[in-house]
């Protein structure tokens, strides 16, 4: 597909002149009225219920790591205008292939909080996502879950289903092999695969401009021959947007899309993460005033559609999700035979005898008091 | 039928029963593959299902895992053992964990296939035995058939399993041996091992090329009066346990014949085993034959790695005289 046919956006925002789609400037004031995607304020006022339900859960989760009663959680602060786009585009039959930042998606799929915390806490039932249609786990490995996405693109192209990928890396996750991989064979094999990179400028401690040259990363797919456009990515509108874009665009056909979604992680890498030694306050508040949420809540009061009392909002939000966390805190312990069970189909003899060995053990441990 | 025609028919046998399998790696399409494992197939099941990706390992093998949970069963080819580590990453930290990762609600059944082993006086990287580093990977399956009639029943099989099966070709033997392969579909078990041959005084474990080795050692043996069990491992993981005990017990020793680096091989993981299963009842203690923990030599220098029948009688005797 040459770039004439591709549709339209993605030639006025040529990721060549850096060009970066914007609706709502920093303050929340439409810019590009004639690019607004065509939402009504019901509509609206859910993506802000989404963005503030993603955001509280967070916070939430941040808060119960440092109480102690969670392990290591990666947090979302600053990013959920993407994952809340994304969520809102993605269809009940479509594929998420996530990487680890992406609640506000990975619950527009049907994950819960409980199976959030869940995973947290350290049980692998809580990452499976039982209960979400084409929904992978999270992908710790940085980069492959691209290949899985291009893999599944083929597999859906094959079988002739109207179903369309979406899978999400960070900036850092770049520099993989595996990106590059993945867009190649994406490219090649034209199939429908939205990719988005994270761009929240840094990869734990090291900053995006060590991580390429390239004017940006959305620049990255004209080389695989896909096309690509950089986002404002704290800009609800224009993600949405995009994702529209892409979605039309790989469902008739066109193929792969990379979008390059640009934000800051407001928060730490992980809980284990402190920020203060890589990265400045005035940074820090810098980006802060582009909040995704703040930008939309702008947009909307100035556009008179605001009416969400968000105090009251949040203490439900808070009440259900602590309601879902001692849900998950109160789960079963954690059975010797969820260890075995799950690498193979069929569990083979080795792995038998030494769960009954260690069965053994435990009986004699038992008896001994 | 030689070992690739009979690796070529299972895949032919398969594709025309079941459409969710599809095969794809470097030149496996139009070529039908270095070796010519999948000629004729492209033509037979069009493109779309046996074809040409780009040269990239991982993005093969990922690409792959992501039709597996999506409902296919791909079948890919790394072109040699020595090419398959850009995929090590993609091996080891998803395809042998997704079952697990994900409790069961996706499965990875996928064939990841490629020729191995050494005595073909090959470049660097084209005779190497890499079968240890994939068993101590939870999650997989690793096989390797000495005969193609193994080789037939062993690919269904694995090509009908729901796990990801690592499935290893001894590329020495690809043509050198000729059997009588059934035309019609059957299976054979992907954990069991083979007794081979019977006897009495000491017991042979090999897999692959060694396999047809370790037969012309047992001929010098048999000259000398020695009567060798001869054990094929076949499913390096899992690995047959209960078959390696009661060989073991019978002769009470016990000699693994490996290509691979001796430390840290299966040959140290059968020896753990005699040890544990059959202690009271050794003669003498269970040894290695295998490669030295070395590069693999080029050409001039492989008859040193390379493990010839009469390296093998002369262990057989030390161990039978210790």
């Amino acid at each position: 597909m040459t770039r004439d046919e591709l549709p339209a956006l993605f030639s006025d925002f040529n990721p060549l002149e850096d060009k970066m789609l914007q609706i709502i400037d920093k303050e929340g004031t439409m810019i590009r009225k004639d690019l607004m995607p065509e939402l009504d304020d019901e509509t609206i006022i859910d993506a802000y219920r989404q963005m503030l339900y993603e955001r509280t859960a967070d916070e939430m989760a941040v808060s119960y790591q440092r109480q102690g009663r969670m392990y290591t959680y990666t947090p979302n602060l600053g990013q959920e205008a993407i994952h809340i786009a994304a969520g809102m585009v993605i269809r009940h039959d479509d594929w998420l292939v996530p990487a680890f930042r992406e609640m506000g998606t990975l619950l527009s799929k049907g994950v819960t909080m409980k199976e959030m915390f869940l995973f947290y806490l350290g049980n692998e039932w809580g990452g499976s996502f039982q209960q979400a249609h084409h929904t992978l786990p999270i992908a710790i490995s940085i980069g492959t879950q691209l290949q899985h996405a291009t893999g599944i693109g083929y597999s859906v192209r094959y079988r002739k289903k109207d179903e369309t990928v979406f899978t999400f890396i960070g900036d850092g996750g770049t520099s993989e092999g595996d990106f590059s991989e993945a867009l190649n064979f994406a490219g090649v094999w034209q199939v429908p695969v939205i990719f988005t990179i994270q761009n929240n400028q840094y990869a734990i401690s090291v900053p995006v401009q060590k991580q390429t040259n390239s004017l940006n990363l959305a620049v990255k797919s004209v080389a695989f021959g896909i096309p690509g456009i950089k986002v404002d990515g704290n800009d609800f509108f224009a993600m949405y947007l995009a994702y529209k874009t892409a979605a039309e665009h790989a469902r008739l056909g066109g193929g792969a899309v990379l979008i390059e979604a640009l934000t800051y992680r407001l928060g730490a890498h992980t809980t284990s993460d402190d920020p203060s030694k890589y990265r400045k306050k005035e940074e820090e508040q810098l980006w802060g005033k582009s909040d995704p949420l703040i930008r939309l809540k702008r947009y909307m009061q100035g556009a008179g559609i605001w009416s969400i009392d968000e105090e009251h909002l949040q203490e439900q939000y808070r009440e259900e999700i602590d309601r879902q966390f001692t849900e998950a805190e109160q789960e079963k312990s954690y059975p010797l035979e969820d260890v075995f069970s799950h690498l193979y189909s069929d569990m083979p003899d080795e792995l038998r005898r030494q769960k009954s060995e260690y069965e053994q053990f435990l009986s004699w441990k038992e008896k001994r008091g | 039928m030689t070992m690739v025609k009979a690796i070529n028919n299972a895949l032919d046998v398969k594709l025309r029963e079941d459409e969710n399998i599809v095969i794809y790696g470097e030149d496996v399409g139009v070529e039908g593959g270095v070796f010519r494992v999948t000629e004729g197939l492209q033509k037979k099941y069009g493109a779309e299902r046996v074809f040409d990706s780009p040269l990239a390992e991982s993005g093969i093998v990922g690409t792959a895992l992501g039709m597996a949970v999506s409902g296919l069963r791909p079948v890919v080819e790394l072109q040699f053992e020595g090419f398959t580590f850009p995929a090590f990453n993609q091996i080891l930290s998803n395809v042998a964990r997704i079952q697990n990762r994900s409790r069961g609600k996706y499965r990875a059944p996928m064939v990841i296939r490629f020729p191995y082993g050494g005595g073909v006086n090959a470049l660097e990287h084209h005779s190497d035995s890499p079968e240890a580093l994939f068993a101590h990977i939870p999650g997989l399956k690793v096989v390797i058939p000495s005969t193609p009639h193994d080789a037939k029943g062993m690919m269904i099989a694995a090509l009908e399993s729901d796990d990801p099966i690592i499935f290893m070709e001894p590329k020495r033997i690809y043509r050198a041996i000729k059997q009588e392969v059934p035309d019609e579909k059957y299976t054979l078990p992907l954990d069991k091992a083979r007794v081979i041959q019977e006897g009495s005084d000491i017991t042979l474990v090999a897999f692959g090329a060694m396999i047809r080795e370790c037969q012309k050692a047992i001929v010098m043996a048999e000259e000398a009066g020695i009567s060798v069990e001869l054990v094929d491992l076949r499913s390096i993981y899992p690995i047959d346990r209960e078959t390696i005990r009661t060989s073991v017990r019978k002769t009470g020793r016990m000699i693994v014949v490996a290509e691979a680096h001796e430390s840290f091989s299966v040959g140290s993981e059968l020896i753990a085993i005699a040890n544990e299963e059959a202690f009271l009842y050794l003669e003498a203690p269970p040894r290695r034959v295998g490669g030295f923990d070395t590069i693999v030599p080029l050409a001039q220098g492989e008859p040193y790695y390379i493990i010839s029948p009469d390296r093998i009688f002369y262990e057989i005797e030390k161990t039978i005289h210790f």
